[in-house]
């Protein structure tokens, strides 16, 4: 029987990992739904509400996947972590408190209007309520990466008779992991939306749909993902050279260095085993690892060695890693093919619209790898070295978790199947939908209705 | 500017206040799930949409409630949780079904939209009825006896009852027509098992917490009480006069029931909060032995006093935009 630690931690990771997917998407896309909608506002060009409308429906289903499943992230502190916030609940408090105020109401309430009130307000303001939703996403991710980067780098604080007090919160807000944990994370949702953007108007076009619409959004995402895959790139360097800085037995774990070491070699591959302490089967280019993270090809690395007990697992860390890399070189690699493509002679080849519907969902694979690195790298601390993670868990009876975990399980599979069901489903009936009517173009500037055939 | 002491109470009177709205808010979508009648698709649709724009913000309180109780009383945070650990993740998976059931059935012509609208009735059900017993729990400080759980499963009956009807007095307002009639109906019969289940809730809590029947009973803090039960039953017996005499011509008085449900919401709210303050966790834990470090609540106070003002103000901003009768729900 496995104890009530393990079950709330595979419960744990089980709901924030079915949580994370959809803010993932949310984040970005509704960034891209404002540039749609503003696009609409300054042309009155049909075919830019007609991709709103599409987009804004899996929007509105994303939304509603992350609230009903981030309403049970609230609760999980405590009714399975309840020494988290006897013991830092100063600071966690305060901040989870931020996110509630500043960031959850207003984008709930002004999602109903972006919604269903589009008939109902001046289009200017039916923007502007679009806009503010984006602001509103962006900025719970702001307060939650801000708690979560304090979890990584804690600053700002301390102890007193065992529970954490607040003594700066302008350090603890940006503490040192937070700023590129916050760019890191933006641009990941940033990258996934337009791969599901990108992924499913590819998937309209392969289905015969030769609107505009899809031609339209299908351009917006390769080129916001051509952009933004590269420096996501940039940005998580630098974000492993300042996690180097705090957390040095997590960057240990990911390069494998099993012994502090001159000239540490990167290993591009292999099969790290913890009871030898040596990587079997490892593909290598010498150097190279003391080279990236030291600027120096003799450059010492601190190995697992000096952490004995205090440093996180080896092969999630080592694989994860390798994982979110991989995809985000394959994401580099189709998103320049495709817009070299489009650039080129405005059009996609059948290759082309493959690779993009086999991506679709690739945002999702990169960033949950990537937070298992994060998160598995924290261990075996709940809150680097003040507060263990087998220290804050619950006393209640194993078989409960055992319980509401499988419920969990149970639902979040049944959730998934019916989400990404639904997605391929609207897509595939938006084919047949008919091409933009001569009512819907009245508002567009210049428009002559005589030339009903020009630029839709 | 704040003293420790008063910061415990003004974090207290916070938290009730957004059980409280969240109790009328999403008391009212919930309710309108549970009525959703199975059989009648063009009422469902229109019932559907008169909560559309609102049950998500609606729901946010209720993140609200458990962000303060986190904040600002740790460890009661930890104790209530640990106690109601299964209802509340039930309640969890019904919130979860009934939120994604809501955009999975009008997303596209679904072939299974008849499936989605029996899971969000359910779910509806399930999170009323979940809600209910923990309140129940709560009431009985944390017993496990068999007196405890029958007090529960009443308080679950009565608070889907509380929500079935304010959803209905909702639909009164909302709708027209023969929905308002059937909406009517349903007002009537919930109240008067409201009725009953408050006379049962008045006569059990007192005789259960000693620290309440004693509130109850002795001068002068029995004559505000009592007050407030007996303001209950005039309003809900002069809700029932009302409903009988509605729909009125150009539906005059249609907001009427509403708002009766709200003011008998506040008093049975009250009745609760006056019982039982200043404990967050009956008979164990006061406001003042659980709150958290005054620094942290200070700086979080302060937000929230420039912050709540907002929230209120978009909030009657976006119930202005969706004044009036519903119409068709459409995403756009
Ligand atoms: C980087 C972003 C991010 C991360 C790491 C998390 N969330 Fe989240 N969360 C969001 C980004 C987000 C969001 C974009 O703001 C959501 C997604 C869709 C939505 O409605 O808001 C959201 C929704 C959401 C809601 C519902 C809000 C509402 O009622 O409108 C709650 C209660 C939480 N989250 C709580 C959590 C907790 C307790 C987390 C950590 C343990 C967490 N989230 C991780
Ligand atoms: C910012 C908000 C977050 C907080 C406060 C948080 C906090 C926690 C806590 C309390 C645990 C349990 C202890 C443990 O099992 O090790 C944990 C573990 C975990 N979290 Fe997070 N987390 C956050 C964000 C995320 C996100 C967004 C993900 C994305 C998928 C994630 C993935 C995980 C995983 C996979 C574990 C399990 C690690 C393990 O078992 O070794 N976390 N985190
Ligand atoms: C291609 C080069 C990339 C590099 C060098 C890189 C680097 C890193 C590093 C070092 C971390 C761990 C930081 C820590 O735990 O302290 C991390 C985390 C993360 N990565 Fe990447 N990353 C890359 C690509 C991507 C891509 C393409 C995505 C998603 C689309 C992504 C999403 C994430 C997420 C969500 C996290 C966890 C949150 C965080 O700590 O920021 N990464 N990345």
């Amino acid at each position: 029987m496995a104890d009530v630690f393990m079950l709330s931690r595979i419960q744990f990771a089980a709901n924030i990992s079915f949580h994370i997917l959809f803010p993932s998407i949310s984040i970005g896309l509704v960034w891209l739904l404002c540039y749609f909608k503003v696009r609409y506002d300054l042309s009155g060009h049909p075919v830019w509400m007609r991709a709103y409308r599409f987009w804004v429906k899996v929007f509105a289903l994303t939304f509603a996947m992350g609230v009903v499943s981030g309403i049970t992230m609230s609760f999980q502190f405590g009714t399975n972590w309840p020494g988290f916030m006897e013991k830092v609940g100063n600071v966690a408090g305060p901040l989870l408190g931020y996110e509630v105020l500043t960031a959850f109401f207003m984008e709930a309430t002004f999602l109903g209007i972006m919604l269903f009130a589009f008939n109902k307000v001046p289009s200017w303001l039916h923007t502007l309520a679009t806009c503010i939703v984006a602001v509103g996403t962006s900025l719970s991710a702001f307060w939650i990466l801000s708690l979560n980067s304090w979890m990584q780098t804690p600053a700002g604080v301390e102890v007193i008779d065992g529970v954490v007090h607040a003594k700066d919160w302008m350090a603890i807000i940006f503490n040192p992991s937070f700023p590129y944990r916050l760019v890191h994370m933006l641009i990941a949702s940033g990258i996934t939306a337009s791969f599901l953007v990108a992924g499913l108007s590819a998937y309209r076009i392969y289905r015969g749909d030769d609107k505009k619409a899809p031609r339209l959004t299908l351009k917006a995402g390769v080129f916001m993902a051509a952009i933004l895959a590269p420096l996501q790139a940039f940005v998580g360097d630098m974000h492993g050279l300042n996690t180097l800085e705090h957390q040095p037995q997590k960057i240990a774990a990911i390069e494998g260095v099993w012994h502090t070491e001159k000239g540490a070699p990167l290993v591009l591959f292999g099969f790290p085993d913890e009871d030898t302490k040596t990587t079997h089967f490892a593909l290598e280019v010498p150097n190279m690892a003391s080279l990236i993270l030291t600027h120096d090809p003799e450059g010492e690395l601190r190995g697992l060695n000096e952490f004995e007990g205090e440093h996180p697992p080896v092969k999630p860390l080592f694989f994860g890693f390798r994982i979110m890399v991989g995809v985000g070189m394959l994401m580099i690699a189709v998103a320049w093919f495709c817009a070299w493509q489009l650039w080129r002679r405005d059009d996609l080849s059948r290759l082309g619209l493959k690779a993009l519907i086999g991506m679709t969902f690739s945002g999702w694979v990169a960033t949950l790898a990537g937070w298992y690195v994060t998160e598995v790298g924290r261990q075996p601390y709940l809150v680097s070295g003040i507060l263990r993670t087998a220290d804050a868990v619950t006393d209640i009876p194993p078989a409960n978790v055992g319980f509401t975990l499988s419920l969990y399980l149970i639902t979040y599979a049944v959730l998934l199947t019916a989400y990404l069901r639904t997605l391929f489903l609207m897509a595939r009936r938006s084919v047949e939908i008919e091409e933009i009517q001569l009512h819907e173009r009245s508002k567009q500037r210049n428009f002559i209705p005589r030339d009903v055939n020009q630029g839709v | 500017m704040f003293a420790d002491a008063t910061l415990a109470t003004i974090f207290v009177g916070l938290m009730g206040l957004s059980v409280l709205i969240y109790a009328v808010l999403d008391g009212y979508d919930l309710g309108v799930g549970i009525l959703l009648p199975l059989e009648n698709e063009n009422q469902k649709d229109q019932m559907i949409a008169s909560i559309g724009p609102f049950w998500d913000a609606n729901e946010t309180w209720l993140v609200l409630a458990v962000g303060l109780l986190l904040i600002a009383f740790p460890t009661a945070h930890s104790i209530i949780l640990k106690a109601l650990y299964l209802p509340a993740s039930i309640m969890l998976i019904g919130l979860i079904l009934r939120g994604v059931a809501f955009d999975f059935r009008a997303k596209v012509k679904q072939t299974r939209k008849a499936t989605w609208d029996k899971v969000f009735k359910a779910g509806s059900l399930i999170t009323s009825c979940c809600q209910g017993f923990m309140l129940g729990m709560y009431v009985m400080g944390f017993e496990h006896s068999l007196a405890a759980y029958l007090f529960s499963f009443l308080s679950a009956i009565g608070v889907t009852m509380g929500y079935a009807m304010i959803g209905s007095a909702w639909l009164i307002l909302k709708t027209s027509g023969e929905l308002q009639l059937r909406a009517i109906g349903w007002a009537r019969w919930c109240g008067r098992l409201a009725f009953v289940g408050i006379i049962g809730v008045c006569i059990v809590n007192p005789l259960i917490n000693d620290f309440v029947l004693e509130r109850w009973t002795q001068m002068p803090t029995a004559f505000f009480i009592s007050a407030i039960p007996a303001l209950c039953f005039i309003l809900l017996v002069l809700n029932d006069r009302v409903l009988n005499t509605l729909p009125l011509p150009q539906d005059k008085g249609c907001w009427l029931p509403f708002m009766l449900t709200v003011i008998i919401f506040i008093c049975c709210f009250a009745g609760l909060a006056l019982s039982f303050f200043p404990w967050v966790v009956p008979g164990q834990l006061t406001i003042w032995q659980a709150a958290s470090a005054p620094d942290s609540l200070r700086f979080i106070l302060w937000g929230a006093l420039i912050v709540i003002p907002c929230i209120l103000a978009y909030t009657i901003f976006s119930y202005r935009i969706f004044w009036g009768k519903v119409e068709d729900l459409r995403y756009y």
